[in-house]
């Protein structure tokens, strides 16, 4: 100890001082500021790339889930679509189907009336035409019959014999 | 190569290749008859070199050569308050020779040390061999301060190139900027803010960027054969320590100022029984900073230099040989001391910092 303090030299330790203080006082303006803010700022630089790149991946993915969330409503869409289509598309069948049936029917009805009144027609016709007949033929049969006299009188005779037996 | 001895750690260095010639002009035939006299010679004369070294100087010598009596260096100016302005060049003490005469006044060098003295240089002494003599104020460029300077200067130059070169590169680290950014972003990440926390330590970053490389940087020139030894010197470490001690005490926060005067959470008593011990921790912090870093660089180069002094001592083969390896492995584990040694100054700096402004609900 008692070396130390005779060692001491009281001018080296103000020259190491002052050009220690002044070092550290220009450095710390001319040297460490400038390279610790550039080292900082790269360092900010740095992360702020990567907190970038690490946003448009996660948009990316968000976008490609938007992509097939939309592909997969419109596949939906599509289907519905074609459901309704086929939906109505039977029902119309249905729809024309029952339509052509109760016009056919209708048609069938009509022409059974119309049957009907012609089958009638032609019974009332063929009834008189045949009473026609039936009466031109008793009329003609008669007529030979009755022609000589002995028919007259067996006709009347029998007659009369009908008469009695009623 | 027995009367040379190598101030420095310049055996291990190329660039003093130009001095080798003086080192061959013996034969091992005059080693032969060196007498035990002489071996005790240079074991005083690697001692002396190693306390030199060691100390502070008022020249740069790279280099002395005791047969010619020839230093290679240079001089630095000497600046004394003593009754005014003295300024003279240290060339004046012809390397503490001779006494320098400045306006009527004469000063000695001794030890490092200035004395105001006669005509003569008589130095009068003490029990201990102390000079009595009177010590006018010193404040010369000696060797530490003059590396100090061109440190501090070489550190701006580098690290506002840095910065030139972050603005001009769009923030990305080319060339020197890529080595040193992972030291930034080291003391940043894993010293400033675990230790400070992440509220405060941008305040802190200053200092600790500025104390780590100062001191690594100071620490790897203790290695290079130049002969500087700034880490290792007591009033260094004593400065900086002092810089963490005042960053600490006037950027503590009320509960850091609490913690040392009335320890919450314990019984009454218990707090008047730890104020004085948490007072004296305060100053005893920063104390140990500056004793460890200051004794572990002048270990180090104690030891290196030594192990660098038994080749001349062994003077043969293998005993020269095995202390080169010796001196070798011990300058690659100082290569480590010295990045450690900057870092853990610096965490502990950082460490109370973190003291200083902790706040109560962080516990």
């Amino acid at each position: 100890m008692d070396k130390l303090i005779n060692d001491f030299s009281f001018g080296l330790f103000f020259w190491q001082t002052i050009l220690f203080i002044g070092l550290l006082l220009l450095l710390r303006k001319f040297a460490w500021k400038p390279i610790l803010s550039a080292i900082s700022e790269r360092e900010e630089g740095i992360k702020n790339a990567l907190e970038e790149a690490k946003n448009a991946r996660k948009e990316m993915q968000n976008l490609k889930a938007d992509n097939e969330r939309i592909l997969k409503e419109a596949r939906n869409q599509r289907e519905e679509l074609l459901k309704e289509a086929r939906q109505m598309r039977d029902k119309m069948i249905e729809e024309a189907k029952g339509e052509a049936q109760t016009e056919a029917d209708k048609l069938i009805a009509k022409a059974k009336v119309s049957i009907e009144t012609e089958k009638n027609a032609a019974i009332s016709d063929l009834k008189s035409q045949v009473a026609d007949l039936s009466v031109d033929i008793a009329e003609k049969l008669l007529k030979e019959q009755l022609a000589s006299k002995d028919n007259q009188v067996q006709l009347i005779e029998k007659m009369l014999k009908d008469v009695k037996l009623n | 190569m027995r009367t040379k001895v190598l101030q420095i750690i310049a055996v291990l260095s190329i660039s003093f290749n130009l001095y080798a010639q003086h080192e061959t002009s013996h034969t091992s035939a005059e080693h032969a008859v060196k007498d035990q006299h002489e071996e005790k010679d240079i074991r005083a004369e690697i001692k002396e070199g190693i306390q030199h070294h060691l100390k502070d100087a008022h020249d740069f010598i790279f280099l002395s050569d005791s047969e010619s009596g020839k230093h290679y260096g240079f001089s630095l100016p000497v600046i004394l308050w003593d009754n005014g302005l003295k300024i003279f060049m240290s060339s004046k003490f012809h390397h503490g020779e001779s006494v320098a005469k400045v306006d009527d006044a004469y000063y000695a060098l001794h030890h490092g040390k200035i004395y105001k003295t006669d005509a003569e240089g008589t130095l009068e002494y003490d029990e201990h061999h102390h000079p009595l003599n009177e010590k006018p104020l010193d404040f010369s460029i000696t060797k530490n301060v003059f590396s100090i300077f061109i440190l501090a200067a070489f550190m701006l130059w580098l690290f506002v190139k840095i910065a030139k070169s972050y603005s001009k590169n769009d923030g990305i680290p080319k060339g020197i900027a890529g080595f040193l950014e992972p030291i930034i972003l080291y003391i940043r990440d894993e010293i400033a803010i675990p230790n400070i926390g992440e509220k405060h330590y941008k305040r802190y970053m200053n200092y600790l960027l500025t104390v780590f490389f100062f001191v690594w940087f100071f620490n790897l020139l203790g290695l290079t054969p130049l002969g500087i030894n700034v880490t290792g010197n007591f009033t260094i470490t004593f400065a900086l320590a002092l810089v963490t001690f005042f960053l600490t005490q006037f950027t503590g926060n009320k509960n850091y100022w609490m913690h040392i005067f009335w320890m919450p959470g314990v019984p009454w008593p218990m707090k008047i029984i730890l104020a004085p011990i948490e007072l004296l921790g305060v100053f005893i912090k920063p104390f140990a900073l500056m004793i460890r870093l200051y004794a572990n660089i002048f270990a180090g180069h104690t030891v290196l230099m030594s192990l660098i002094g038994l080749m001349f001592i062994f003077n043969n083969w293998i005993g020269s040989g095995l202390s080169f390896f010796l001196s070798f492995a011990i300058s690659l584990i100082e290569l480590l001391v010295a990045l450690l040694q900057a870092y853990i100054f610096t965490m502990l700096s950082a460490l109370y910092f973190g003291f200083a402004v902790e706040e109560h609900d962080d516990h």
